[in-house]
């Protein structure tokens, strides 16, 4: 069956964000009240697998050896069969 | 092993950039460096016919995903056991600017137990945010065990310029200072960021350019063949490249890039790689 993960991948809590307060104040510049800004990036990967959780432990495998960097990255994963 | 014998080879994919003016730095202190595309590599599989690797700088494969990991998992999934068998056998691994962030994606940087599965530390976004190109002064503080600094007196400060986005080393937030203590203590700890007067930079704009941890510059593995330098020692070969070439009135042949190069091959001319 085809599925489609979502893997998103952003900063782990503690580590400094440049990009997400470079946003901020771009946003605070234009008049928005704006505390924080989070940044992310979302990977939708298709592929096949024989069932949802065969698909997310494959998404689980390429955020570790591909998507993510355990020092700095934190990923969630979601899996959406494809029709 | 004679100079004229050093081969070198600098290794270059869509997006590497100062794999030429590496190659000079090699070629003009007698080596005979090549500049090969990675295709050609893994089709001739000949890796192991050459004394020296370079990962040179530049932007490969676009930056993708993060610098350096798309190229790094692009070498070992085919090229990985050639590169475990040159690096084991202790020949020398330069990486320069996207180069280091290949090396450290690739989990041969730091190397506290040899080529590690997962990277364990990164190279991420400076901060302040943004591409920083200029002069940067470093202090080499690599007591004798970095094969690409022995040209380099511990304590010296010399100049070297950067031009990067990521270059801001940090190790996981919970392991930062017992891994810092292990670099110290294994002499892996090669440049850090300082004033013109050789203090520490602490952590500061503009002597630390990118916020990077305890203002490391440059680190190499316990066993001091691999090195990697977020500055570009082969944009401060010759005299006319340094900043003050129109301010002086009598400049050396050389910038403060060429102890890099010389280094290595001093290491080499001494040893039988």
């Amino acid at each position: 069956m085809k599925y489609a993960a979502k893997i998103e991948v952003g900063l782990k809590p503690g580590h400094s964000n440049p990009e997400g307060e470079t946003t901020a104040r771009s946003l605070v510049e234009l008049g928005f009240s704006v505390e924080a800004v989070d940044v992310s990036k979302v990977y939708t990967i298709i592929l096949e697998a024989a069932s949802a959780k065969e698909a997310k432990a494959k998404a689980e495998e390429m955020s570790k050896r591909l998507l993510a960097n355990p020092t700095k990255d934190n990923y969630t994963i979601s899996v959406v069969e494809q029709k | 092993m004679n100079t004229e014998d050093i081969k070198v080879c600098v290794l270059r994919v869509g997006g590497t950039n100062c794999d030429a003016e590496t190659q000079r730095a090699f070629t003009e202190l007698g080596a005979k460096a090549e500049v090969i595309q990675v295709s050609d590599m893994i089709k001739k599989r000949n890796l192991l016919d050459y004394n020296v690797l370079v990962f040179p700088g530049g932007f490969s494969y676009g930056d993708y995903v993060r610098s350096g990991v798309i190229f790094a998992r692009h070498l070992s999934a085919n090229l990985g056991k050639e590169i475990r068998q040159f690096v084991d056998e202790g020949r020398p691994l330069l990486g320069i600017c996207n180069g280091f962030q290949i090396l450290v994606e690739y989990g041969l940087l730091p190397g506290f137990s040899g080529i590690s599965e997962f990277p364990e530390a990164t190279l991420t976004t400076n901060e302040p945010a943004g591409f920083k190109c200029k002069w940067v002064y470093l202090k080499q503080e690599n007591r004798g065990k970095c094969a690409f600094t022995s040209a380099i007196p511990a304590g010296k400060t010399i100049q070297l310029p950067i031009a990067h986005g990521e270059g801001r080393l940090l190790f996981p937030k919970e392991k930062e200072q017992a891994l810092l203590k292990k670099i110290i203590d294994q002499d892996m700890l090669v440049f850090r960021y300082c004033t013109k007067d050789g203090e520490t930079a602490e952590g500061k704009y503009p002597d630390n350019p990118n916020g990077s941890f305890h203002d490391i510059a440059g680190i190499c593995n316990p066993e001091g063949n691999i090195f990697g330098l977020m500055p570009h020692p082969e944009r401060a070969m010759y005299w006319w490249q340094q900043p003050t070439w129109t301010r002086e009135n009598q400049m050396l042949k050389y910038g403060d890039g060429k102890l890099i190069f010389q280094s290595i091959i001093n290491k080499l001319t001494k040893t039988n790689h």
